[in-house]
């Protein structure tokens, strides 16, 4: 079996790990480079509790084979931030949005990449990116209070009502 | 996580023979412990067969030289940020600022007594015995700085953690440090123990935030799947075609040996009977055992349940309801025969209810492995005292020599009361000697979820003269997780039989009705099939949903207006017989009357709707008649005649839980509760087809999403009466405002859940 050594970047930090090319990156972050925070839910790509960024992208960890990482910068949710502190996090925080948590690290990595490309996100646009994030707790209205508050702090302004 | 957990474990208890409250000091600080022996949770105490569970919950609480305060937390935490309420409990008794306290989520121990988190119950089943526990550590801390300030007694008072008296001041990490407290309490002292008057309230029911929030933003949070021990092997099980009666007879792993990792597939041993016809392939990673499971053949003696579906579970539960005979009478009134014999007219319908599954975004998980001469179960539970013998028993060992380790639950919704999943991770790991962590794939978990049952029920009114309501029976057939799981815990009815109360509760509700009877027949074609279980807001998730549908459909057939009609049955008549009593009665129907009057009053009810745009209520008393949580809710919504699709445009929940204890916290479980109690009207269910659950994964399994969540007006009745279950009783009040707006705005009325838009389509035409 042809195991080639696949190099990428994750958080920051070069990484090689030698596995199947279709080894699922998110089984990769957990449990080889014994990241946790970045979650399984369904293993199709439809929950979004292993959501993490591909460059400035949000990808499904889940169905993403690592050979497609190869030279990649990857971002979980403990490298969004340095303290925790990202405007996002303080937010989910503000609204006390977690309730299980679970889904939250998959949520918050979507949420970046959603005001990254909307700054100031309408209801639509929240409904239209976070749709593919399943919360089962169903915290939905804080998550998009969150998502909010955290757009209006980076922008410097007030929440689009 | 268990690490931080244990590192400061408190000091053992100085005595486990004696019912009472102790506080010594010790070399880590202060300890309290208290053991009351309360009325267990089982109906009937003589059939509880555990230790365990013939015993509330023993709590503690201990303050360090520091004057930390680490709340000892046995419920799981899965959500509900159910340790900030339970520490809140503590900290307003003990006076403490609320900066010095912490949680610890303990392991299993049988000095906690029973480990159980479910039925909404944590906050109103410990809140006396926090409370007490929190007043007498207050009085001993009281007593002894009085001494060491030279102050009388009486001119002391205690508050965030300081005692005062005469203009001087010591504090309670200096008190501990410096003091003598030695000192132990009664039962009966501890049960006359002063709580603090609700007005002098500085901590339960004001804002605060959840202890447990931060590190969920951080991916520092640690749930079952994190949970890792050197040298484990990774494993995935392969699951028979059905829960109950499969063999294995035949396996073939030879193209899951070609997984780089795979290591072999084990067919398990079960002495509990818990995991018949598993399989459990293994391997040094997960990916390879997931693969390898795809690859391994196994060949299963099949089961009966096999060729069941969901129309032959449903087709048998019309005919246990059919024999009269049959069931538990769970409220049995004198004259209900003669009530319907002597009827103007009666109405009488039928609501069934589908599959649903818990669908827990955390896939069940366990690590199990041998340490220090016992065997270590590493996941998220909600009913540690369930699984414990089981799970002693799988192994051939005693039950002291298992222990769980406590970690967060990535969702529990009654799936994680159902501990099975421990077993094959245990049983994996004594054939393998070496520790295993067993992760379901979704698919997996669906597909031996221990889902709610379908259920089906028939509700008759009779009517008198001027078309008042003059008797009522409820009918009630389901699979019963209680018989299948723990039959101990089932009441005897009226007429003898067992019952499962967490199949019927609801359908005893605290409208004045006449002559009553409530039959609970358990579906034993469903308990074969399938291993039914408990999911958030059980009976009454529904039960009510057939009940309100039904109130809504008798007020129409008296001809009234459907909330003046339910303020009439809930106007506080004494029922007289079959209830918990008069009194309760009296005050019960008027909690639940004013959640409704206030939830029709938000709402606008009675003003004109657009077009093929409907309201509809429901009420509701939650869980149980001892627990009761008033619920009210007016669902808006938009019917489009064309497709069938039901747009929900605003829920309003009113609710009267008594004392909030964490006000934002019980805010998100009823926003949670209510949403959930959408999800299963318009956009989940299954069905069982030939066995198995038609849905395995969200490519068809259908939860509600962020582009369906209607706007949520939720209010609390502002009352200082105990507080009572918050987690469930929203969710049983959505499904049927839903159904009755829906008839109000196009005259269709479904009687199935979930309600499709083909189903509406169907009853379009018909209407």
């Amino acid at each position: 079996m042809n195991t080639p050594t696949i190099a990428f970047k994750l958080n920051g930090q070069a990484l090689s790990v030698t596995v199947s090319p279709d080894t699922p990156l998110l089984w990769v972050i957990r449990d080889m480079a014994k990241l946790t925070g970045t979650k399984f839910g369904c293993g199709i790509g439809l929950c979004g509790a292993c959501t993490v960024h591909m460059g400035r992208r949000a990808v499904r960890s889940c169905i993403t084979p690592i050979s497609d990482v190869a030279g990649a910068q990857i971002t979980t949710i403990e490298g969004l931030s340095a303290d925790g502190q990202h405007p996002l996090q303080k937010a989910w925080v503000q609204t006390q949005a977690p309730q299980c948590g679970y889904c939250q690290s998959g949520q918050i990595m979507q949420a970046a990449a959603l005001i990254r490309r909307f700054p100031d996100p309408s209801d639509a646009d929240i409904d239209s990116v976070m749709n593919g994030n399943l919360c089962r707790c169903m915290a939905y209205v804080r998550i998009r209070q969150a998502i909010k508050i955290a757009a209006a702090e980076v922008q410097g302004g007030a929440p689009n009502a | 996580m268990h690490e931080a957990q244990t590192a400061s474990a408190p000091a053992p208890a100085t005595s486990s023979t004696r019912r009472g409250f102790l506080i010594s000091t010790t070399s880590a600080g202060f300890a309290m412990a208290f053991t009351l022996v309360e009325p267990s949770l089982a109906a009937d105490p003589a059939d509880a067969k555990s230790a365990a569970a013939g015993f509330e919950p023993t709590i503690w609480y201990d303050i360090d030289r520091d004057g930390i305060v680490t709340v000892n937390i046995i419920r799981a935490e899965m959500g509900q940020h159910v340790g900030t309420a339970l520490a809140r409990i503590v900290a307003e008794e003990l006076e403490l600022d609320w900066t010095s306290v912490r949680l610890r989520y303990v392991d299993t121990d049988p000095k906690w007594g029973t480990m159980v988190t479910g039925g909404s119950w944590s906050v109103w089943q410990s809140f006396p015995y926090l409370s007490q526990a929190g007043a007498a550590g207050r009085m001993a801390l009281l007593d002894e700085g009085a001494k060491l300030l030279r102050v009388g007694r009486s001119a002391c008072t205690a508050r965030l953690g300081v005692v005062s008296g005469d203009g001087r001041t010591i504090s309670y990490a200096e008190i501990v440090r410096r003091g003598q407290l030695a000192r132990s309490y009664s039962a009966d002292e501890l049960k006359a123990m002063p709580i603090k008057a609700a007005a002098e309230r500085r901590l339960i029911s004001q804002p605060t935030s959840a202890i447990d929030i931060p590190a969920k933003t951080t991916g520092a949070a640690r749930y079952g799947l994190d949970a890792e021990v050197p040298g484990m092997v990774y494993a995935r099980p392969k699951l028979p075609p059905t829960r109950n009666g499969c063999r294995v007879s035949a396996i073939d792993d030879s193209a899951a040996r070609a997984i780089p990792g795979y290591l072999k597939s084990l067919v398990l041993n079960d002495p509990s009977g818990t995991v018949p016809g598993w399989v459990v392939v293994c391997a040094e990673s997960f990916v390879a055992a997931s693969r390898a499971a795809d690859l391994v053949k196994v060949t299963w003696t099949n089961s009966a349940a096999a060729s069941v579906s969901e129309a032959d579970i449903q087709s048998h539960g019309r005919k246990l309801i059919n024999d009269a005979s049959g069931g538990a009478l769970v409220v049995e009134d004198a004259g209900v025969d003669a009530a319907f014999t002597a009827a103007k007219f009666i109405l009488e319908r039928e609501y069934t209810t589908a599959t649903v599954l818990h669908f827990q975004l955390e896939p069940l998980n366990a690590l199990a492995l041998q340490k220090d001469g016992r065997w270590e179960i590493h996941t998220g539970n909600q009913w540690q005292s369930l699984i414990l013998p089981t799970l002693a028993k799988a192994l051939g060992v005693e039950e002291k020599q298992v222990l769980m380790r406590t970690y967060l639950l990535g969702g529990g919704f009654g799936r994680r009361l159902n501990g099975d999943y421990a077993v094959p991770a245990a049983l994996a790991a004594k054939a393998l000697g070496r520790p295993v962590k067993l992760v379901w794939t979704r698919a997996d978990d669906v597909h031996f979820d221990s889902p709610r049952s379908p259920s089906v029920q028939r509700l008759r009114m009779a009517f008198g003269p001027a078309n008042q309501v003059t008797g009522m029976q409820h009918h009630a057939c389901a699979g019963w997780p209680t018989q299948v799981m723990i039959p101990a815990f089932m009441p005897k009815g009226k007429n003898g039989a067992p019952y499962d109360p967490f199949a019927i509760s609801g359908a005893d509700h605290w409208y004045t009705v006449g002559a009553q009877r409530v039959r609970a027949l358990s579906n034993d074609l469903a308990n074969s099939t399938f291993r039914p279980g408990w999911l958030r807001s059980v009976g009454p998730g529904w039960t009510n949903w057939a009940l309100e549908s039904f109130m809504d459909e008798a007020a129409r057939a008296a001809g009234m207006d459907t909330l003046a009609f339910r303020l009439d049955l809930l106007a506080g008549k004494t029922q007289g017989v079959g209830k918990n009593g008069a009194d309760l009665n009296v005050a019960g129907a008027l909690r639940q009357a004013k959640v409704l009057q206030r939830a029709a009053a938000k709402a606008g009810w009675g003003s004109k709707m657009p077009a093929d745009t409907g309201v509809g209520l429901a009420t509701s008393f939650g869980q149980e008649r001892d627990m009761p949580t008033w619920c009210a809710c007016v669902a808006r919504v938009h019917v489009d005649r064309r497709s069938g699709v039901v747009k929900v445009e605003q829920l309003t929940v009113v609710v009267d839980a008594g004392t909030i204890v964490h006000p934002d916290g019980a805010l998100a479980q009823v926003e949670g509760a209510s949403l959930w109690g959408l999800s299963m009207a318009l956009h989940e269910g299954t069905e069982f087809v030939n066995g198995q659950v038609r849905d395995s994964n969200l490519n068809t399994y259908t939860p509600l999403r962020m582009r369906d969540v209607p706007p949520l007006d939720i209010e609390f009745i502002a009352s200082a009466e105990p507080p009572t279950g918050l987690g469930e009783p929203a969710t049983t009040v959505i499904a049927p405002a839903i159904a009755n707006a829906i008839f109000a705005a196009v005259g269709a009325r479904l009687r199935h859940l979930p309600m499709r838009p083909a189903d509406l389509l169907a009853a379009l035409k018909t209407s």
